[in-house]
């Protein structure tokens, strides 16, 4: 699979700016998407490296300029972890890595230079620059007294000592400077959370993607739901693909989608459907305006379409086996895989980003692919993430992440979910991985609490030969 | 109340609720970007500072998107009204006379704009004039604000002497102010024309301006400075300018070699090379190897046809999804007798509006236009590119080169075995 060559030398972002300023929401979130679009992204947060070299955070004199004991811990952990970038992008396959610190004089920039330039990485600075005490002040409830270093402190005591934080950083804070000492650099600065950019020196295409994708994030609450079309006459007959209408049951759906619409109560919900007749039913029962999206269409599945899963593996066995064996990966002949509807969904995750209020009325493959970035899943779980009929998904930004609520509408529907088979031999050909787009799960240096989503299904098995799947390579030398 | 009936449009195959037998209202298609209200782009610079080049560009690239787009020149209006230009003197600041014709002509500029906007069906005007004072943009906007229009300022800001020297020597020593002068003395003019704006000019300032939404361009795209970004279609302006660049290079695009369907008369499928269509590619790469291209990046589809025309250039290409053929859907591999006699409502369908019409199961033009928009933005970042491709995909991508509308689209002549080199020069 393809699109343009994403990335060649790996590359280095840089995080800028002072305590609470958002660097680390920027680092997560930008690395879930580019990890999304298939591109190996991993934050490398300083701050984890010193709690896990300082044990007991005691108090803001940590961070003190003149503290030299602390300076010199703090430079050790910066080392470190720009020791495990190099690693990550020289022997662990990474694309780029996010260095999240403060990174806030000139020595320090000057040092991470030095580093990318000995190893060949591209450098690109994400500086987060805001001055409105109200910001500050949320993002210091939002995810600072919840920090571990606070643990033991009341809130009033932990906003008072991430103040005093804060001011240690201030009198040799550097901003970058694109108008003259940092002109050569390439930069964005992110100012008043996104109200203006200041964008230096684009190199190459990956680098006009995160700026594209910055400019388009907000931070207003708001909330995303996902579900499917309401039961259709094909899910009735087990029969997969087509432009079938709703069964009775379906239509029952959308009238309680309806009801679960008006009582949630939102201000300026946007309502998008695909542009296959079962999801348009559904979105009439609101009656909202709706958008027709043509990229929200369910996965084409080519020679297959309309068929039963046994019609499929009745007539097509081989094909049916390959696709158990590789479920990301494999197209339908004359279809699609996941993986190209990752690639085509990507205009539609970006709109979302600029949205607000918004109810995405699609389909089972396609609400398993935007679930899978919203919840951050790897292109091995996407396609078995359970996205039951009649059940909408309330998606909801928290923190460094997104709160995920499952809510069943009490409609009885069939189950349409086929769990993954654990005997299916493993093991794609390697060179279906290059260039292509492999969304994968936002690596974690440390353990952290997984969000839980789903009930238990019933499993659907059955059993397989193995067998490798071909791919004609995507890159390849000519004769 | 009872849910609405659909019913299925015939010729684009979408979806749409009815009432009484007549379409309701009620969706939208998301072509691309659907704009609410007008938007109103206003550009900003010193003359020589490629406004007029980014208007005509972004105005090329967003109709070819599907946004009705048009622009406003005012120098134009500007020729049309004095006939004859005599020298830079028509533009020194104390020119009374000069002043208020230059008013009258931005007035009835704007007059036009708001036809466009209001009566016309337009949704972008892009209003290309120097806009140099705080005073004139004020203007612009309270007249935006009077008509529900949203404003956004595009600025190029550029201090290099070069720069401005080759803008001058592409595209105003060939302007008609100069049909009557030396290069020589069309430049000098040219620069004493730009001195009397210098005085005046108000750059869009952080403080002043922080409420307007606009970009500011700086040495042609080194840096850029976005502010207040209101709404989609803004967003993807601000990222289509953020892509272009001046850097001269070619763009190749040609059809994979013909097919063995093609020999059928068979559309679609994903068919090999013909013994002909083998000699192009052999062909194709002696064409490359003569060209000497510095640093020629190859692009393909995914389909078989193309991949085997790549292969004969000995080097490495790039394979991409949506560049793939048309989907014909229901009539793929099929003959047009087939189709005719198979389906002969489709058939006469697809000649009412070749552009919007689509097959059944499968796409339309406007479709192929919507998917191609990556392979044209990463066309604009790239410099020398070859793209081989389909019939109908080339038709796309050379309607956006050549500004070419979409009723011309589906009828461009794009024959096998023949490669159209393109280059940018001046304005188009």
């Amino acid at each position: 699979a393809c699109g343009p060559q994403l990335a060649n030398s790996p590359t280095v972002i840089v995080m800028v700016g002072l305590p609470a300023r958002g660097k680390t929401y920027i680092s997560k979130k930008l690395t879930r998407y580019l990890n999304w679009i298939g591109v190996p992204t991993k934050v490398f947060n300083v701050g984890e490296y010193r709690r896990e070299a300082v044990k007991h955070y005691s108090s803001y004199d940590f961070f003190r300029p003149d503290n030299e004991e602390a300076m010199k811990v703090r430079r050790q952990c910066a080392l470190a972890a720009l020791r495990d970038v190099k690693l990550y992008l020289t022997e662990e396959a990474g694309q780029i890595a996010v260095f999240d610190a403060t990174n806030t004089t000139r020595e320090r920039r000057g040092m991470i230079l030095n580093f990318a330039k000995e190893n060949g990485f591209k450098v690109f600075f994400i500086e987060s620059v805001c001055n409105d005490p109200t910001v500050v002040a949320s993002n210091v409830m939002e995810v600072k007294l919840s920090s571990p270093d606070y643990r033991d402190c009341n809130s009033t005591d932990a906003m008072e000592d991430f103040m005093k934080r804060i001011n240690c950083y201030q009198a040799s804070y550097q901003p970058l400077d694109p108008d003259d000492y940092d002109r050569e650099l390439s930069l964005i600065k992110v100012i008043d959370v996104g109200r203006r950019f200041l964008v230096n020196r684009v190199q190459d295409h990956i680098q006009s993607r995160i700026v594209y994708y910055l400019m388009n994030i907000h931070v207003q609450p708001r909330t995303i739901y996902l579900c499917r079309h309401g039961e259709s006459e094909f899910n009735l007959k087990g029969r997969i693909g087509g432009d079938s209408g709703l069964s009775n049951r379906g239509k029952k759906f959308a009238v309680a989608l309806n009801k679960f619409v008006e009582e949630q109560n939102l201000k300026d919900l946007k309502v998008w459907t695909s542009q296959l007749k079962r999801t348009i039913q559904t979105a009439e029962a609101l009656q909202l305006p709706y958008e027709q999206w043509k990229a929200l269409n369910e996965i084409d599945a080519g020679v297959c379409e309309e068929m039963t899963y046994e019609e499929i593996r009745e007539q097509h066995p081989e094909e049916f086996a390959l696709r158990d064996q590789d479920k990301y990966y494999y197209r339908y002949p004359s279809g699609e895989s996941y993986q190209d509807l990752v690639q085509r969904l990507e205009p539609v995750i970006m709109e979302l980003e600029r949205q607000e209020n918004v109810l995405v009325i699609c389909h089972q493959a396609v609400m398993r692919c935007l679930l899978a970035y919203f919840l951050d899943k790897s292109a091995d779980e996407m396609p078995y993430l359970k996205c039951p009929l009649h059940t909408v998904l309330k998606l909801t930004p928290v923190a460094y992440g997104c709160r995920v609520e499952s809510i069943s509408l009490n409609i009885e529907a069939v189950n349409t979910h086929r769990e993954r088979l654990e005997e299916a031999k493993k093991g794609p050909n390697p060179l279906m991985r290059r260039n292509s787009v492999t969304p994968l799960a936002s690596p974690e240096p440390t353990k952290k609490p997984r969000i839980n989503s789903f009930e238990e299904h019933v499993a659907v098995s059955s059993a397989l030969p193995g067998c490798v799947p071909q791919e004609v390579p995507t890159q390849m030398p000519g004769q | 109340s009872p849910a609405r009936e659909l019913t299925q449009n015939p010729l684009q195959k979408t979806w749409e609720p009815y009432n009484n037998g007549l379409p309701a209202g009620h969706s939208a298609q998301r072509g691309v970007c659907m704009t609410n209200c007008p938007t109103l782009i206003v550009m900003v610079g010193l003359p020589a500072r490629g406004k007029t080049y980014i208007s005509k560009k972004l105005t090329r690239y967003l109709n070819w998107i599907g946004v009705p787009t048009k622009e406003f020149n005012v120098g134009q209006y500007r020729r049309d009204l004095v006939k004859k230009y005599k020298s830079f003197e028509f533009f020194l600041p104390d020119n009374e006379e000069g002043l208020k014709i230059r008013k009258q002509c931005a007035l009835a500029a704007l007059n036009d704009v708001r036809q466009y906007l209001s009566e016309e069906n337009g949704h972008v005007a892009v209003f290309d004039a120097t806009n140099t004072t705080r005073e004139r943009r004020e203007t612009i906007y309270k007249f935006g604000e009077e008509n529900g229009y949203k404003t956004f300022f595009v600025e190029s800001v550029c201090v290099d002497p070069e720069v401005i020297a080759a803008n001058i020597v592409q595209v105003k020593l060939g302007s008609p102010d100069y049909v009557d002068c030396s290069n020589d003395e069309a430049t000098e003019d040219f620069m004493k024309r730009i001195e009397c704006y210098k005085n005046s000019y108000e750059t869009l300032d952080e403080t002043l301006d922080k409420d307007l939404s606009y970009i500011k361009i700086m040495d042609v795209g080194r840096s850029y400075l976005v502010n207040r970004v209101m709404d989609h279609i803004q967003s993807r302006i601000v990222y289509y300018l953020m892509n272009i660049h001046v850097t001269p290079r070619s763009i190749y695009l040609c059809r994979h070699g013909e097919s063995e369907l093609n020999l059928k008369g068979r559309i679609g499928g994903d068919p090999g090379l013909s013994v002909r269509g083998k000699e192009f590619a052999k062909s194709l790469a002696q064409f490359i190897n003569e060209q000497n291209i510095k640093d020629l990046k190859v692009w393909t589809s995914q389909m078989k046809r193309t991949i085997q025309t790549a292969e004969a250039l000995g080097v490495p290409y790039e394979q991409w999804k949506v560049l793939n053929e048309i989907d014909a859907g229901v009539c793929e591999e099929m003959t047009y007798e087939e189709i005719q006699e198979n389906y002969p409502l489709e058939f006469a369908l697809r000649d009412q509006d070749k552009y919007r019409y689509r097959y059944p199961k499968g796409e339309s033009y406007e479709d192929l236009v919507q998917r191609l928009e990556p392979v044209i933005m990463e066309l604009e970042r790239q410099e020398n590119v070859l793209v081989i491709c389909h019939q109908a995909v080339m038709r796309c991508l050379l309607a956006y080169f050549l500004d070419k509308p979409a009723e011309q689209l589906p009828y461009l002549k794009c024959p096998l075995h023949t490669v159209l080199k393109l280059t940018p020069v001046a304005y188009g």
